[in-house]
C-alpha cells in the first residue's frame, strides 16, 4: 500500500522540483542578477529638464546642449552656463540653492555621472547626425527635455558602463525606440538609410 | 589605378552580382594617399615621434627591442653599400603602406578585423575583434603591423598628453599607421557643423605630414583629380615599395636617384644569424 502511494508520489515531487528550480533560476537570472549586476549611483543634484524647457524659462535643447563651430559637441554644460541665470538662486528649491553654493560660488563643476558615456574606441559625431541627417534630440535620447527628475544612474559592476548603453529592459529588447545605445541601433538607422560604411567610420 | 573592386566589376557578366557590387560602392569614395620624397628625408625622425604621440602609441617598456616594440612609422637607413666617393645613403620611413589590391593583412585575418574602408581606402583595424594570431603580421610585405606584448601603460603626467581622438590598444592585439584616421573624423565633423559632407583637404593631414620640417611627405585624396599628390605621383621618379607584388599600395616614394629606386624591389638580404638560424 505505502508503496503504491509512493510510486504514485515520485514523479509528481520531481516535477515539482524541477519546476521550482526552473522558476527559481528564472528568477535569479532576470530579476535578482540585474540588481547585483547594477550598482545605483546618486547624481549630485536633482535637475529638472521640465522646467528649463517648459513655459517658464522656455529653452530649446541647443541652448544649453551646444555643437562648437569645430563640430565638437560640448555635452552637458559647463557650469559657467549654469551661473548665467542661477548667480544667485532664482526660486526656493534645495537643489537649486545647493547648486549656487556648492557649484557656483566655489566655481567648481558637477561631477554628472552620464548616462551615454560610450566605450573609447566609439566615435560619434553629433554634428554629422544633426546637421547634415537632420535627426531630432528626441530620435535617440527620448522625451528627456520633458521630465522632472533625473533618474537613477545605474552603472554596470562588471563593465564600468552606464545601464543605459544596454538598455532598462535586461533582455536587450527595447521598450522604446530610444531605449538603449548600442551598435546594433547604430548599424539598424544606418543600413536603413542605405548607407554602407566600413569599421573606422564609427570606430576610432 | 586596378584594383579589386575595380576586376569584379569588369570581369563579372552577371548583371545582377555587378549591380550588386556596384550598390555597395559609394559614390562619394576617396582613395587617400600619400607621397614621400627620399631626397628630402634627412631622417630626423620627427614623423615617428609625432605619430607615436598623435596615435597614443604608449612608451616602451624595459628590455624592448626593434622587434618587440611598437613603432607605426619607423626611419631606415639604407647604404649604397659602395667605396668612399660613390657612398651614399637614403632615409626610407616605413609604415603601413595601405595596399589596394589583395590587402595582404585583410585577406589573411581569420576574425575580420582588418577591412579596407570603402569611402576612404584606409586598412583599418579593429583591436576589438583581432584575436592577436599575428598572422597579418607575417603577411605583411612591409613589416608595418606590431603587436602589443603588453598593457599600455603611461605615466601620471604622460596620460595628460593622450589624444582623445584616438583609441587606446590592449594588450593581445596587432595594431598599425591608419593615415591619423581620428584626423578624418575631426575634420569630417568640423565640415558637418558647417552643414556640409565635404572636408576640407587641409582640415585633414596626418601628424607625419605636419611635423616633418623638410615637408618631404605629401599626403591627399588621389581620386580628386586636382590634388597636390595625384599631380605628384605623375613624376617618373615616384616609385612603390615591392610593387611588383601587385598589392597597389596607396604610399608612393620619389627619389632621383636610380639606385633607390632599383632597391624598393630588392628583398632584404639575410643576416648572418638569419642564415643560421632560419
Amino acid at each position: 500500500m505505502l508503496k503504491r502511494k509512493l510510486k504514485i508520489a515520485l514523479p509528481s515531487t520531481g516535477k515539482f522540483l524541477f519546476g521550482s528550480g526552473f522558476a527559481g533560476m528564472l528568477v535569479i537570472g532576470w530579476f535578482i542578477f540585474p540588481m547585483v549586476l547594477y550598482k545605483s549611483e546618486p547624481q549630485p543634484i536633482q535637475f529638472s529638464h521640465k522646467v528649463h524647457t517648459g513655459e517658464q524659462a522656455g529653452m530649446a535643447c541647443e541652448d544649453c546642449h551646444v555643437i562648437s563651430d569645430d563640430g565638437r559637441f560640448l555635452g552637458i554644460p559647463a557650469v559657467a552656463k549654469c551661473a548665467e541665470c542661477h548667480s544667485s538662486p532664482i526660486g526656493e528649491s534645495a537643489n537649486e540653492k545647493s547648486l549656487v553654493e556648492n557649484y557656483i560660488i566655489p566655481n567648481k563643476e558637477i561631477p554628472w555621472h552620464i548616462y551615454s558615456r560610450q566605450p573609447d574606441n566609439a566615435y560619434f559625431s553629433h554634428a554629422s547626425h544633426v546637421r547634415l541627417a537632420h535627426l531630432k534630440c528626441e530620435e535617440c535620447h527620448g522625451p528627456i527635455g520633458e521630465s522632472a527628475r533625473l533618474k537613477v544612474y545605474q552603472v554596470n559592476r562588471i563593465s564600468g558602463y552606464s545601464r543605459d548603453i544596454w538598455g532598462e529592459n535586461i533582455s536587450g529588447i527595447p521598450s522604446h525606440p530610444w531605449e538603449g545605445m548600442k551598435m546594433d541601433r547604430c548599424v539598424h538607422c544606418h543600413e536603413k538609410n542605405g548607407r554602407r560604411d566600413g569599421c573606422i567610420e564609427c570606430h576610432k | 589605378m586596378h584594383n579589386l573592386r575595380s576586376w569584379n566589376v569588369e570581369n563579372n557578366t552577371s548583371k545582377g552580382l555587378e549591380n550588386l557590387i556596384m550598390e555597395t560602392i559609394s559614390e562619394k569614395k576617396s582613395q587617400y594617399g600619400m607621397m614621400i620624397d627620399l631626397d628630402r628625408c634627412n631622417g630626423c625622425g620627427a614623423c615617428a615621434v609625432a605619430c607615436a604621440v598623435e596615435n597614443n602609441v604608449p612608451p616602451a617598456y624595459q628590455q624592448t627591442n626593434t622587434r618587440t616594440g611598437i613603432t607605426w612609422m619607423r626611419v631606415f637607413e639604407i647604404p649604397n653599400d659602395e667605396q668612399f666617393p660613390q657612398s651614399d645613403s637614403v632615409f626610407v620611413p616605413m609604415f603601413c603602406q595601405q595596399c589596394e589590391n589583395e590587402t595582404p593583412c585583410v585577406t589573411v585575418c581569420p576574425q575580420n578585423a582588418v577591412e579596407i574602408d570603402p569611402l576612404t581606402g584606409i586598412v583599418g583595424q579593429i583591436p576589438q575583434r583581432c584575436l592577436g594570431c599575428r598572422y597579418c603580421m607575417a603577411a605583411c610585405p612591409y613589416h608595418a603591423r606590431y603587436f602589443n606584448w603588453r598593457d599600455p601603460k603611461w605615466t601620471d603626467g604622460m596620460k595628460l598628453q593622450l589624444n582623445p581622438d584616438v583609441a587606446p590598444r590592449m594588450r593581445g592585439v596587432v595594431e598599425k599607421c591608419n593615415f591619423c584616421h581620428g584626423r578624418l573624423h575631426t575634420a569630417r565633423q568640423k565640415a558637418a557643423a558647417n552643414g556640409s559632407e565635404k572636408i576640407d583637404p587641409n582640415d585633414y593631414v596626418p601628424a607625419c605630414v605636419e611635423s616633418c620640417p623638410n615637408k618631404a611627405i605629401i599626403f591627399g585624396d588621389l581620386e580628386d583629380g586636382s590634388s597636390e599628390i595625384s599631380q605628384a605621383i605623375k613624376s617618373k621618379n615616384t616609385f612603390r615599395f615591392l610593387s611588383r607584388l601587385g598589392t597597389e599600395p596607396k604610399v608612393y616614394f620619389n627619389s632621383g636617384r636610380a639606385w633607390v629606386r632599383e632597391m624598393a624591389e630588392q628583398a632584404l638580404t639575410r643576416t648572418k644569424k638569419e642564415e643560421i638560424y632560419g
